[in-house]
C-alpha cells in the first residue's frame, strides 16, 4: 500500500476558503443574536410552553450530540478493529465528532432557562441524574477524542492510538446510552419509558453520524480540489445501509413492544394514525425519507456507482434521522399523561388530558441551525490548521 | 536582537498558563464558595425529620365552580398570570373527571404531590430540586439551570418554567426568570409554625373544607386519623411514589 500524505486544506483560492467561513459566521452570528433575544425576553418568546418543555433546539441539540457520537465511526473502525480502508479517515472522523458536539452542546446550553449559571451544572453533580452523568460523558468526550486525534496525527504518541481508540469506543458508546437513557428512564411519560431508548440512540447515532460524515466528506473533497475514489465510498455507503436498516429494525422493535403493551397503545394510536403533524413526520420523514429512500438509493443496482446517490442517500438519512428525534422528543410531550386511569377529563387549569400543540418560532430554529454551522466551522477551521485529510483518497 | 529570538517564550508560556490557571480558578471558586454555603443553609433550615407533612383532598367537598385554593395560592405566592395560559405558573390546578364507565364526576385539585421518591430530585443534574428531611419537595432557585428535565419527569405536571421576568414578587416565595418552581406545602408557613397552607385556609373559609393539611407521621393529626380511618388514593400509585397527597372520593 502506497504510503499516505496528509495536508492542510486549502480550498482552490482563498477567497473561497474565507467566503465559506464568513457564511458560517454569519449563520453563527444569527443563530447567537437569537439566542440572546430569547434569553433576554425569556421562553414566551418561543413555541415552548409548560406542557411541552423541550422544543425545537432540544431536537437539533440532540441530533447533532447523537450525530456526533457516530461520526467516530470511521475512526474506531480504522484503529479499534483494523480496517485498513478506513484508517487515513480516522483522522477528520476525530475532528468531526469533535465539531459536532461542540455545536449540540452549544444549542443545548444557551436553551437553558438560566444559561448564565452553566458553573453550577459543571461544580454541583447529581449522580443519580442521568443528565448529571452526560455532563461528564460530552466533556470526557472532548478530552479523550481530543487525545485520540492527537495520537493519530503526532507520530510519537501512534504508539498509544489503538489503547485510546478504545477507550474512544467505549466511551462514545456510554454517551449514547447516557443521551438515551435521558428518555429510557422517564416512567411518567408513555412515549418514553422504555429500556430499548439507549441502545436505540446508539444505532442511530451510527446511522446519523455516518451520514453527516459522507456527506461532508464529499463536500470538503470537493472543496479542496481533492481525489476521492469511488472504492472507498462505496464501502462507507454498504456500512450506511447496514445501519439505516438496524434503525429500521430498533424503531419497528419499539413500537411493536409499545403496542403489546396495553397501557402503551394510546401514544402508539398518536403516532402511528391520528397523531396529525406526528404521524405524517413518522411515516413521510423518518420511515419513507429517513429509511425507505436511503435503501433504495443504496441497494438499487442502478445507483450502484453514482456519488450523487450515495449523497442524496445521507442527505436522507439526516433528513429522516431529524424527523425521527422531533416525533420523539416533541411528539412523546404533545400526547397528554395519563394521571387519572379510567376517568375522562372535563375540566382542567393546566391542559390536562389535551394533546398540546407546539409550533416552533424563528429563533428557536436560527439557534439550532447555528450549532450545525458551530460543528462545520469547527471542521473547516480544524481542517485548515491541521493536517486531517489525506492529500489523495483516489482507488 | 538577542540570538534566543527563535526560541520559545518560556516566559510568556508560563504568564499564559498563569492567566488560564487563575481564570480556571474564578470561574470555579464562585460556584464551590456558593455551593458550600447553600450546604451549610440547608443543614440550618428548620426542617423536622420528625414530620412528614402531607395533604388530604377530598374530591365529594371540592365544589364546582370554586377557585377559592387556586386564587389564595396565587395570592400567597404573588403568581401572576401573563395572558397566555401554557406559558404562565400554576402551582394548583382544579380537574373535574368523569368516570368512563359510570359517568360519575368529580372534582379536585392537582399539586405537587412530595413524593417520597420524587423522580424530580432524581434527575435534577445540579440538586436544585430537593426534598427537606420533612417531606416537602421545593426547587433551589439559585441552584436552577432551567433544563426542565425535572418538567419531563414528575408524573403529575406539577411543575412550571417561568417563561419571563417577574416584577412585585411576595416575600412568601421568591422566584426567579428562567427557573422551575411547584407548590412548596406552603413552606414559609410551615417554617413559621403556621400549620395551615393558604389553600386549605381559602377552603375552610369558603365553607368547603376539602383540604386537609397536617403531619402524616403524628397518630394524633387529624390527617393521619382520617387517613387510618378511610380508604384514600394516591394518584398514579403504580409509580410507588409514596405521595404526601392523598385524595378521597376519588
Amino acid at each position: 500500500m502506497s504510503k499516505m500524505y496528509y495536508r492542510e486544506l486549502y480550498c482552490g483560492t482563498p477567497a473561497r476558503y474565507w467566503s465559506g467561513l464568513a457564511l458560517l459566521g454569519v449563520i453563527i452570528a444569527i443563530g447567537l443574536g437569537a439566542a440572546y433575544y430569547m434569553e433576554h425576553n425569556g421562553h414566551w418568546v418561543t413555541g415552548m410552553s409548560n406542557q411541552i418543555v423541550w422544543g425545537l433546539p432540544h431536537v437539533f441539540a440532540i441530533f447533532l450530540i447523537v450525530a456526533a457520537s457516530g461520526a467516530l465511526n470511521v475512526a474506531s473502525i480504522g484503529s479499534v478493529f483494523g480496517g485498513p480502508l478506513y484508517k487515513p479517515l480516522g483522522r477528520y472522523s476525530g475532528l468531526l465528532a469533535i465539531g459536532l458536539l461542540a455545536g449540540g452542546l452549544m444549542v443545548l446550553v444557551l436553551d437553558l432557562g438560566r444559561p448564565d449559571r452553566l458553573i453550577v451544572a459543571m461544580t454541583e453533580y447529581n449522580f443519580k441524574s442521568i443528565f448529571a452523568w452526560n455532563v461528564i460523558l460530552y466533556t470526557g468526550f472532548f478530552a479523550i477524542v481530543g487525545i485520540y486525534l492527537w495520537t493519530m496525527i503526532d507520530r510519537s504518541v501512534n504508539k498509544y492510538n489503538r489503547t485510546v481508540g478504545f477507550a474512544a469506543f467505549f466511551w462514545r458508546i456510554a454517551l449514547t446510552t447516557g443521551t438515551g437513557s435521558i428518555f429510557g428512564f422517564l416512567v411518567a411519560r408513555e412515549a418514553y419509558d422504555a429500556a430499548i431508548m439507549a441502545p436505540m440512540f446508539v444505532i442511530m447515532s451510527f446511522s446519523y453520524g455516518l451520514a453527516f460524515f459522507i456527506i461532508t466528506l464529499i463536500a470538503a473533497y470537493i472543496w479542496g480540489d481533492r481525489e476521492l475514489g469511488d472504492f472507498r465510498l462505496t464501502k462507507l455507503k454498504n456500512l450506511l445501509g447496514v445501519f439505516v436498516g438496524a434503525v429500521f429494525y430498533f424503531t419497528l422493535a419499539y413500537n411493536l413492544t409499545n403496542l403489546y403493551i396495553t397501557q402503551h397503545h394510546g401514544i402508539e394510536r398518536f403516532i402511528l394514525l391520528d397523531g396529525g403533524v406526528y404521524t405524517q413526520m413518522f411515516w413521510i420523514g423518518q420511515i419513507f425519507i429517513g429509511s425507505i429512500i436511503p435503501l433504495f438509493l443504496i441497494y438499487s443496482p442502478a445507483f450502484e456507482k453514482s456519488r450523487w446517490a450515495i449523497a442524496a442517500a445521507s442527505v436522507a438519512v439526516l433528513i429522516g434521522g431529524f424527523f425521527q428525534i422531533y416525533v420523539i422528543v416533541i411528539g412523546g410531550q404533545a400526547y397528554p399523561m395519563n394521571l387519572f386511569p379510567g376517568k375522562e377529563v372535563v375540566e382542567s387549569g393546566f391542559y390536562d388530558g389535551q394533546v398540546m400543540s407546539y409550533v416552533p418560532t424563528l429563533p428557536e430554529a436560527a439557534l439550532g441551525v447555528a450549532g450545525i454551522a458551530v460543528a462545520l466551522t469547527m471542521v473547516a477551521v480544524g481542517a485548515r490548521v491541521f493536517k486531517v485529510f489525506p492529500e489523495t483518497l483516489e482507488d | 536582537m538577542s540570538n534566543k529570538c527563535d526560541q520559545p517564550n518560556m516566559d510568556r508560556r508560563k504568564m499564559i498558563g498563569g492567566a488560564i490557571a487563575a481564570t480556571g480558578a474564578m470561574t470555579i471558586a464562585p460556584g464551590v464558595i456558593l455551593h458550600a454555603a447553600s450546604v451549610s443553609d440547608e443543614a440550618s433550615s428548620g426542617a423536622d425529620a420528625k414530620h412528614r407533612w402531607g395533604m388530604l383532598i377530598d374530591s365529594n367537598k371540592c365544589a364546582d365552580g370554586c377557585s377559592a385554593c387556586v386564587d389564595a395560592c396565587n395570592t400567597e405566592h404573588g403568581l401572576k398570570g401573563h395572558g397566555r395560559p401554557a406559558t404562565d405558573a400554576v402551582w394548583i390546578r382544579p380537574v373535574k373527571l368523569k368516570d368512563k364507565q359510570t359517568g360519575r364526576e368529580n372534582r379536585l385539585v392537582m399539586m405537587c404531590q412530595h413524593c417520597e421518591h420524587p423522580p424530580c430530585v432524581d434527575v435534577c443534574p445540579t440538586n436544585a430540586s430537593f426534598k427537606r428531611v420533612d417531606g416537602i419537595v421545593l426547587v433551589d432557585r439559585h441552584r436552577c439551570i432551567g433544563c426542565r428535565y425535572c418538567m419531563m419527569a414528575c408524573p403529575y405536571k406539577a411543575r412550571s418554567f417561568i417563561h419571563e421576568a417577574l416584577t412585585e414578587q411576595s416575600v412568601n416565595a421568591p422566584r426567579g426568570k428562567g427557573c422551575v418552581e411547584s407548590c412548596t406545602l406552603c413552606v414559609h408557613r410551615v417554617d413559621d409554625g403556621v400549620m395551615q397552607t393558604a389553600c386549605q385556609e381559602a377552603c375552610a373559609e369558603e365553607g368547603h373544607a376539602a383540604i386537609l393539611f397536617g403531619d402524616l407521621n403524628d397518630p394524633n393529626s387529624e390527617i393521619s386519623k382520617t387517613l387510618k380511618s378511610t380508604n384514600s388514593v394516591q394518584i398514579r400509585a403504580d409509580l410507588e411514589l409514596n405521595t404526601g397527597v392523598r385524595y378521597l372520593n376519588l
